[in-house]
């Protein structure tokens, strides 16, 4: 199935479909890893590729349009070259090890200690919360990283949101002209669940799947459908987009000053063991601001990237009038 | 605080680059702290060179022990990369604040600092881990960043450049990824020297063979190795010049140093060399980049694009020297990384301040400029003439331990083709001289003034450089040549 939807999406035409077909692609990825039991891997999955990345790749079309221009160069060598890439990987896999075998050097080097005593290590049962958070730590406050530099790309790019003043007359009246009482109503049910869940997801990583990543994706779900259903203006109001620009800085700062703050008491960067009495609590309490730290960027970033973005589409459909005028004149 | 360099190395601009982003109205703020942080960022990698002359540091992350934790590991090798790449972050921060005046808009140019602290940090961190995965996180971070900075070019097709680099940097950081995947599912383990040793009794399986063949093709984009390097002379053309500055004598160099960490200590000369034979691969590539690349960059009309093809060309200097495997291809090698940070530097400074009178840097338009910016222009020749090669300035010295490297092996024809890459280089940079110096400008009424110090200054510190480094280079040639030795001595 995943290869038929692959398939399709090089073939499809309409950028729409092919945003759509992603979604599927991600949503089966994410059954994939559940049925490998990287039940963490497969919620990211779920939040990060099959919600939030379509809302902003829908979002991208609005700006640039729904078709994909026909190809104009021939497909010959890129083929070529993919059908080689292909054969060596297959090439390749036959002398890996076996999958799920016990033996496998995966399964026999690291991965035992992460297993068995990083309950007694770091005292929390998820293992996947363990690793990421502790013992690859400095990976985590990477990827952290990457998504913060992927917004200051999109800002760069596309300018900084800021709410306009002028527009004070804006009211409940201006959202967008499908949202009827049903919408309205139902959103607002359902935002204040789907927060709940942002925070339960946020704070429960210790002991089962989840963490900052989903629970910053989940929460800005919530802003995005606010925003579908009453408007960005009220959106804006809601959270002003300078101190979603503060937030998104400070949860990197709170997870560097994490690090630093253990360097202060005489241990290495992120070594969470000296931030308590004992090591145990220390690590619960490194995990804890970490995981905040990743929740709260996690979550603006994409909240402010979809306000770019939604901006951004503003600024073109307030220019396209004239250029109807350009084009009239010219006939 | 002192046992933790390794980490604030990496972590100062990572820390930094937030502030920045929140008060990325105040540009000049930013500026600032940015300099700041690339002078102590400076300091300390220059601390761990000295230490690492002493020994190996290691710095365990989290406190957690080698495989099951991340650690930094920093030898004589990738010290070295650490000075170069924050001595060029050193210069050109202080430079881009005038620079960038002309070529990004007030808005952007918080946001441009952020972007090259980010970048920074990410070149860093590549050059100072001891772990395969954190290499690949931190490569994302640094080709990011590089993607919006070269988009910020005023040239809208800069953007296009941007786009095109980012989908094949993303082709190559995802090889990166599954070579990575597949080393772990072999060995498992991430870090780089346990998985040196793992992978000692592996050397017939054919997993590991894909795994290093995608890891040479995914760095072999980052670092251009002909025919994978299509994305440069755009990237480096339509970015903003202190961008192309800092990416030309950082980004390919960085890449370079991972091409060596992983034939030399990961995989190992055996299995390298020995068993794949990759130095054909090196050398043939090597040499095809140096003779296309020159002669491409003769014909181009614009001289950021044509340093840009000089560029690859030199790359394939470098995989030259490291092919031809002996101590004195490596110290050629070696060298050419720090030089050509040099030399390109300073070639590319004197373009961005001919670019901030001028407004672009198109062969045409600088008809004449010789005498209007006489200090540019006599910074630009005096590069030109440390790319070509004439003794005392850096590039005669790679050049020379290259062609001592060829003779050693008896190789003549490399030799001869060398001598035809320089004569080639004397060629295209005589165009931009000629130009300079001799022609009048079309419009005789266009005046321009000699660029301002903020530009001068830092450009002139690179041409002291490498003219310093050309006329007293015992200094670098024992430091590369004793790398070299440990480096072909490692895996025997």
């Amino acid at each position: 199935m995943l290869a038929i939807t692959a398939l399709a999406v090089i073939r499809m035409r309409s950028l729409f479909a092919v945003v759509i077909l992603f979604g599927i692609y991600s949503l089966l990825t994410a059954v994939l890893f559940v049925v490998l039991d990287a039940v963490d891997v497969a919620f990211t999955e779920a939040a990060v590729g099959a919600g939030i990345s379509i809302v902003l790749m829908l979002g991208t079309l609005l700006i640039a349009g729904r078709r994909a221009d026909a190809d104009t160069h021939t497909p010959l060598l890129p083929l070529f070259i993919v059908v080689i890439t292909g054969a060596v990987l297959v090439w390749g896999t036959f002398d890996m090890p076996h999958f799920a075998d016990p033996q496998d050097p995966a399964h026999q080097h690291v991965a035992p200690r992460y297993i068995y005593d990083s309950l007694a290590e770091i005292g929390i049962p998820n293992m996947v919360t363990s690793v990421l958070a502790s013992y690859r730590g400095f990976d985590t406050f990477g990827e952290l990283i990457v998504v913060f530099t992927a917004l200051v790309g999109v800002m760069a790019l596309l300018g900084i949101p800021e709410r306009r003043q002028s527009r004070r007359q804006v009211s409940e009246k201006t959202g967008p002209e499908f949202s009827g009482p049903i919408l309205t109503i139902g959103a607002s049910w359902m935002i204040p669940f789907i927060v709940l869940f942002a925070l339960y997801v946020q704070f429960h990583g210790d002991f089962g799947p989840g963490g900052g990543f989903q629970a910053g994706v989940i929460f800005c779900s919530a802003f995005v459908l606010y925003a579908l259903i009453f408007g960005i203006e009220l959106t804006y109001k809601t959270v002003r987009p300078k101190l979603l620009i503060l937030t998104s800085a400070s949860g990197v700062l709170l997870y560097a000053g994490t690090g630093f703050v253990s360097i202060i008491l005489d241990g290495n960067f992120l070594d969470y063991n000296v931030l308590s009495n004992t090591p145990k609590a220390g690590q619960h309490l490194g995990i804890f601001l970490v995981e905040l730290g990743v929740g709260i960027t996690v979550a603006s970033v994409l909240i402010l990237i979809f306000f770019s973005i939604v901006q951004s589409r503003k600024r073109r459909y307030q220019m396209q009038p004239d250029n109807h005028l350009d084009s009239q004149v010219r006939e | 605080m002192m046992t933790h360099g390794p980490i604030l190395q990496v972590v100062l601009p990572l820390l930094v680059a937030p502030i920045c982003f929140v008060f990325s109205r105040f540009h000049r703020f930013c500026w600032i702290v940015a300099c700041v942080i690339s002078w102590i960022g400076l300091f300390i990698s220059i601390r761990l060179f000295f230490q690492a002359e002493q020994g190996v540091i290691v710095y365990e992350l989290g406190g957690w022990a080698a495989p099951w934790g991340i650690e930094y590991v920093i030898d004589r090798l990738n010290a070295f990369i650490l000075v170069i790449i924050s001595a060029v972050a050193a210069i050109v921060f202080p430079y881009s604040l005038t620079s960038i005046k002309a070529e990004i808009d007030p808005r952007q140019r918080g946001l441009y600092f952020t972007c090259m602290l980010l970048c920074l940090a990410g070149l860093l961190g590549i050059a100072i881990t001891g772990d395969a995965f954190n290499l690949f996180v931190l490569l994302e971070i640094s080709s990011l960043s590089t993607y919006t900075l070269i988009a910020l070019g005023r040239d809208r097709r800069a953007l296009a450049s941007s786009f095109q680099y980012l989908i094949m940097g993303t082709i190559g950081a995802t090889f990166i990824l599954i070579s990575v995947g597949l080393l772990y599912s072999l060995t498992g383990t991430l870090n780089m020297a346990d998985l040196a040793e793992r992978t000692q009794n592996l050397h017939t399986s054919r997993t590991l063979k894909v795994a290093y063949s995608f890891l040479i093709v995914g760095i072999g984009l980052k670092l251009a190795m002909f025919p994978l390097h299509l994305w440069l002379p755009n990237a480096y053309a339509y970015a903003p010049s202190a961008v192309t500055v800092f990416l030309a004598s950082t980004a390919t160099k960085v890449a370079i140093y991972v091409l060596l960490r992983f034939l030399f200590n990961v995989f190992g000369i055996t299995f390298s060399f020995e068993l794949l034979q990759t130095e054909w691969i090196l050398i043939g590539l090597g040499l095809i980049s140096m003779l296309f690349a020159s002669i491409v960059a003769v014909f181009q009309q614009n001289i950021k694009r044509m340093l840009a093809y000089s560029s690859v060309a030199q790359v394939g200097y470098i995989l030259l020297g490291i092919g031809l495997l002996n101590i004195n291809g490596l110290t050629a090698a070696l060298l050419h990384i720090f030089n050509h940070a040099l030399i390109k530097g300073a070639l590319f400074m004197s373009l961005g301040a001919i670019c901030f009178r001028v407004g672009n840097t198109e062969l045409k338009n600088i008809a004449g400029i010789g005498r209007m910016m006489p200090w540019t222009m006599a910074a630009f020749v005096a590069g030109g003439i440390s790319l070509i090669g004439i003794p005392s300035s850096v590039g005669f010295i790679s050049k020379w331990f290259l062609i001592l490297a060829a003779i050693e092996k008896g190789w003549w024809p490399i030799v001869v083709i060398i001598s035809i890459c320089s004569l080639i280089a004397v060629a295209y940079i005589w165009r931009v001289i000629e130009t300079a110096y001799f022609k009048t400008p079309q419009d005789s009424g266009t005046r321009y003034v000699e660029a301002p110090l903020s530009l001068l200054i830092p450009t002139w510190i690179l041409v002291f450089l490498n003219y310093l480094f050309g006329t007293s280079a015992t200094f670098t040639i024992d430091f590369a040549a004793t790398t070299a030795t440990l480096l072909l001595g490692a895996g025997r």
